[in-house]
């Protein structure tokens, strides 16, 4: 990286900032000659005699001339104009081209660090720091030469003009420039200290606010949000503290300047006025160079400001430029060059000496360094207690930690220096807290074999033309010009030839990693739009007849309430009821119905206005006695209440109000808070006993008005349809085509069990199963439990299909049982290639080829778990 | 079954007898009304303990696993409380339990159950008291085996 701002100007834009300048000093004659100009229009044609005047061999009178001059400075205002905007429009283009150019390489940087690097820079200061504070610098860098140059001629060419004036004056006018030269930098030095406090408070605060967020259970755990809050007002009272300081500092300097230059008129008018009266100095020149340093202000300003902020940009740059390059970078080819040697390593580990330990880590962590001879393909159980150093090992095998001394190849390649096309595609490595991707289940997968661009997209001419301009404005600011929309998947890598062939594979992986029941799961809850896939749709309907007719017996039919146009069900809300469908825009949600004028209209149609807000007054009088006592942060507001904590006092005052008047005489907003209640009633679960059966024939009659619709036909709604599918409700929903009934706890396994028959029958626990391939695992994977995670990641390395698979107690976190059949089709699958695993539990070790004992970074035994039982500790 | 009729038989349990009334209903309402039918399991033995029951109507088996299979170790009868152990130590069911014909449960969730101990001493007590009950109980048993270990292994 480049030592200061300038240098990284120089070599990364060079052509561009000398094309400013060029066109910079190119629009100065015009600069002149528009402000020379209104003078000969004055003078000549204004002003002027002699007429006819021959201007290029033609005569002029004195009104066309006129229009001519005045035409001519028309066009000279547009030329400048162009200039100006052509200079500004590019200086941005350079500035953002570096902008971009300068993240690009920080982020380089940042994938290229040594891997302790990461436990001293958080991930809130990384941040901050490609984003936040490299903001400024792009401004600068469009300015950084083009506009010193020019405001620094213009303050040449004034005060040349003075000197040539009379050499006294203009000595006069810049006599306390030295003393300004003095000072202001004196003072800019301690400014440039502050910004640079301030520079890394602001790194800190960022990388508190990323642990907080990181944290942020614990801080509810523990009661710490005052301590937190204090936390962060200390630090930001600090960085503006120091934002204070530098304030003053800068406006001093300010301020200095304007006074100096404020008082050297007064050197022009005593000794200018000395000259005058001693008749050495015209009265005119005077005039004239006042007029000049007037001139001289603006320039002068300009260039003071030009230079603080490049002194801020400066420690800002330098101060990048120390964080981003940390001792033990990895070489920039370890992570770009393309596989040259293909050898599998299925050959020999060999370890020799092998330094474990970190820079800068306690001294005699570890013993010594590590030696050993590991015949390979086979399953190594690789145990050691905390501290021995087998996690560090098992980084070092997949080519995440690079040992700052000893080499360990396997097939004599040497994983340690082997770049990471090698390392990263021929072993893997699953530790216990895998990292997602936010994205679906299917873009985790697959990112394991986004190692390159395999197939380029398909562009039609248009699109071709976008993309080609696209790479190369990346190419211009040194960026990846690699498309992102190409295919990435490396299909061949894992032996299948296309898409279908990769999820055939996938489906196999995940049957390994043992997650395929989970991401049925996930499919049974996807949505799918029935025109995109009519096939399915329509398969999913034929699951739904089946089912329909093993619901045939009572004895299973009494667990599912179905959906059928004719008769009111218990088990859904009186507003599913009524609309007997799911709506398919937010005017219609549960919240809003009250709102929603046409449900209104419904309610009023089928005479239900009334025992809607009778039914409501006792809903809120229920709620209110319940609910009177319980905290107004408890989760049992959430989970039961139908009135949040927020609404229940207006709801008490409401019932205090009206307790004796009349419902039909409410007010309108009353009518709406208490019509709003009733909409979220499930009988059979709230067991209020509010929906009688004499309301529910009119509750059937509103849902005909509703589904019927008035003039306009009915609202945006998927009706519930046995011969269709519905777009809106899940893949399940829609088989079901009913709810399980309520405190019926074997209704979820019996009809679990149901739709599974009914899938397996039909053939569709694949496609099913694909769908929820599609499922997204939140940021992070936070969707998805600890266990799906870890069998997420699992399958993830298994489907890279790997020469050398490492997991690092990687299936701890799951059950006795789950944990037992894993390690069955792991072994089974890794016939052939090697499998070391970081065993959680020394026994495990059993099962394996063969044993290794780790102890303080160190190989102290080998051999079969039956030989080595009694060194192992514990 | 309404709230109301729920609420009466829940003050019919001894745990619950000294509670108020609206308190009694907050808790019918958070709970869930389930309906067992013969044999069917309530809880299953090595389950994460996430809620707590009371029997309303019928009645319930607890099973032990033992070498010869599963055997019938007690029988819980209406208005009695189960599961409570498991939401106040976090650990997994003990033991599984099947309804014996058809009964129904209160099913009370581990947040609201705990809320009610911390808001009413004396249900605390209550189910101290049993627990302890419980504890002496099995605290005999143990002593018994004991005695009988060493009778068999004739020391």
């Amino acid at each position: 990286m480049q030592s200061t701002i300038f240098r990284f100007i120089l070599k990364f834009s060079r052509r561009e900032q000398i094309l400013l300048l060029i066109f910079t000093a190119l629009s100065f004659p015009f600069l002149y000659m528009s402000l020379d100009l209104p003078k000969t229009i004055i003078n000549q044609a204004i002003g002027g005699q002699d007429f006819p005047r021959t201007v290029l061999g033609y005569e002029f009178e004195q009104i066309p001339f006129l229009l001519l001059l005045c035409s001519l400075f028309l066009s000279l205002v547009l030329v400048n104009g162009g200039f100006k905007y052509f200079i500004n429009v590019y200086r941005g283009v350079v500035g953002e081209r570096m902008l971009r150019r300068l993240r690009y390489q920080l982020f380089a940087r940042m994938l290229r660090f040594p891997q302790p690097q990461f436990r001293k820079t958080s991930q809130g200061e990384m941040v901050s720091m490609i984003t936040a504070e490299t903001e400024l610098l792009g401004g600068f860098i469009g300015d950084s030469i083009a506009l010193p140059a020019f405001q620094g001629g213009t303050l040449l060419t004034i005060i040349t003009f003075m000197m040539i004036q009379d050499w006294v004056l203009g000595l006069a006018a810049i006599f306390l420039y030295p003393v300004q030269a003095y000072l202001i930098p004196k003072l800019q030095r301690r400014v440039n200290q502050l910004r640079k406090q301030r520079t890394l408070k602001v790194r800190k605060l960022s990388e508190r606010i990323g642990e907080v967020v990181v944290g942020i259970r614990e801080v509810h755990a523990n009661d710490t949000s005052q301590y937190e809050l204090a936390d962060f007002s200390e630090r930001a009272g600090e960085i503006y503290q120091l934002r204070y300081k530098a304030y003053v500092m800068k406006f001093l300097i300010k301020f200095i300047n304007n006074f100096l230059a404020q008082i050297t008129p007064f050197f022009f008018y005593s000794i200018g006025g000395y000259l005058v009266i001693k008749g050495e100095l015209s009265f005119g020149a005077l005039v004239a160079v006042l007029a000049a340093y007037k001139d001289m202000s603006d320039p002068w300003k300009e260039l003071l400001n030009y230079y603080q902020n490049m002194e801020d940009c400066r420690v800002k740059y330098e101060l990048l430029a120390e964080t981003f390059q940390p001792p033990g970078m990895l070489p920039e080819n370890m992570l770009s060059a393309d596989v040259v040697d293909d050898r599998p390593l299925l050959g020999e580990l060999v370890a020799a000496n092998v330094d474990l330990s970190e820079e800068d880590e306690v001294e005699g962590l570890f013993a010594g360094n590590l030696s050993m001879r590991l015949p390979l393909p086979q399953s190594v159980a690789l145990v050691g207690e905390h501290g021995s150093g087998r996690e560090r090992f098992a980084s070092v095998i997949t080519g995440i930690f690079r040992p700052r001394a000893g080499s360990v190849s396997i097939n004599d390649v040497d994983v340690t220096q082997a770049p990471e096309a090698v390392t990263g595609r021929r072993t893997s490595y699953v530790g216990q807290q895998p990292s997602l991707r936010s994205g679906s289940l299917k873009d985790n997968l697959y990112y394991c074999l986004m190692h390159r661009p395999v197939t380029p997209k398909e562009y039609d001419e248009e699109e071709g033309k976008e993309i080609e301009r696209k790479r190369h404005e990346a190419q211009l600011s040194g960026n990846s010009d690699a498309d992102l929309a190409a295919d990435w998947i490396d299909y061949q890598a894992i032996g299948v030839g296309d898409p279908d062939g990769l999820v055939e594979r996938t489906l196999q992986v995940l049957n390994i990693s043992g997650m395929s029941d989970d991401v049925y799961q996930f499919g049974l809850q996807a949505t799918l739009d029935p025109q995109a896939n009519p096939e399915l749709a329509a398969r999913v309907l034929e699951a739904r007849h089946a089912l329909k007719q093993r619901l045939e017996d009572p004895e299973i039919g009494s667990l599912v309430d179905q959906f059928d146009r004719d008769s009111y069900n218990d088990n859904l809300t009186v507003a599913e009821n009524l609309m007997f469908g799911t709506p398919r825009d937010d005017s219609l949600q549960i919240d809003q119905l009250a709102d929603n004028e046409y449900m209104r209209r419904v309610l009023e149609e089928a005479r239900l206005t009334k025992p809607f807000l009778q039914i409501g007054r006792q809903i809120a009088e229920v709620m209110v006695d319940l609910f009177a006592d319980v905290e107004a942060d408890s989760h049992l507001f959430e989970q039961f209440s139908f009135i949040s904590a927020d609404d229940l006092p207006e709801f008490k005052s409401l019932l205090a109000r009206t307790a004796d008047s009349d419902l039909e005489q409410l007010e309108e907003s009353d009518r709406r808070l208490l019509l709003s209640l009733p909409f979220k009633l499930i009988p059979a679960r709230h067991r209020l006993g509010l929906v009688t059966e004499e309301l529910k024939p009119r509750l059937l009659e509103a849902r005909r008005i509703f589904c019927k619709g008035f003039e306009d036909g009915p609202p945006a709604v998927d009706f519930f349809d046995p011969e269709n599918y519905s777009r809106s409700i899940s893949i399940q929903d829609n088989i079901l085509f009913g709810r399980l009934v309520y405190g019926m706890p074997r209704a979820q396994a019996t009809i679990g069990a149901l739709i599974e028959e009914v899938v397996a029958k039909l053939d569709l626990r694949r496609p099913i199963t694909e769908l929820g391939l599609d499922y997204p695992v939140g940021i992070g994977g936070t969707r998805l439990s600890p266990a799906q995670r870890q069998k997420l990641a699992i399958a993830r390395s298994v489907l890279k299909k790997p020469d050398v698979l490492v997991l690092d107690e990687a299936t701890a976190i799951l059950d006795e049982s789950a944990q037992k059949s894993l390690m069955g089709s792991l072994f089974e699958e890794f016939k052939g290639r090697a499998l070391i695993w970081l065993v959680h539990r020394a026994s495990l070790a059993e099962q394996f080829d063969s044993t290794v004992l780790m102890e303080r970074g160190k190989c102290v035994a080998q051999g079969s778990y039956a030989e080595l039982k009694e060194a192992i500790p514990g | 079954m309404d709230i109301q009729r729920e609420t009466e038989t829940l003050s019919k349990v001894p745990l619950f007898s000294k509670l108020e009334q609206s308190k009694l209903k907050l808790l019918a309402f958070t709970s869930e009304l389930q309906t067992y039918s013969d044999g069917e399991v309530v809880v299953n033995e090595g389950d994460a303990a996430d809620c707590a029951f009371v029997i309303m109507e019928g009645q319930a088996d607890i099973y032990a696993n033992t070498e010869s299979g599963e055997v019938v170790v007690g029988t819980l009868m209406a208005n009695q409380l189960l599961g409570e152990l498991g939401v106040l130590t976090n650990a997994p069911r003990a033991a599984t339990i099947r309804a014996n014909g058809k009964v129904i449960m209160l099913r009370i969730g581990g947040e609201m159950f705990l809320r009610l101990l911390a808001e009413n001493p004396s249900v605390a007590l209550d189910v101290m008291r049993q627990l302890s009950g419980k504890l002496v109980l099995a605290h005999r048993q143990n002593e018994e085996l004991q005695d009988r270990l060493h009778q068999l292994t004739g020391s």
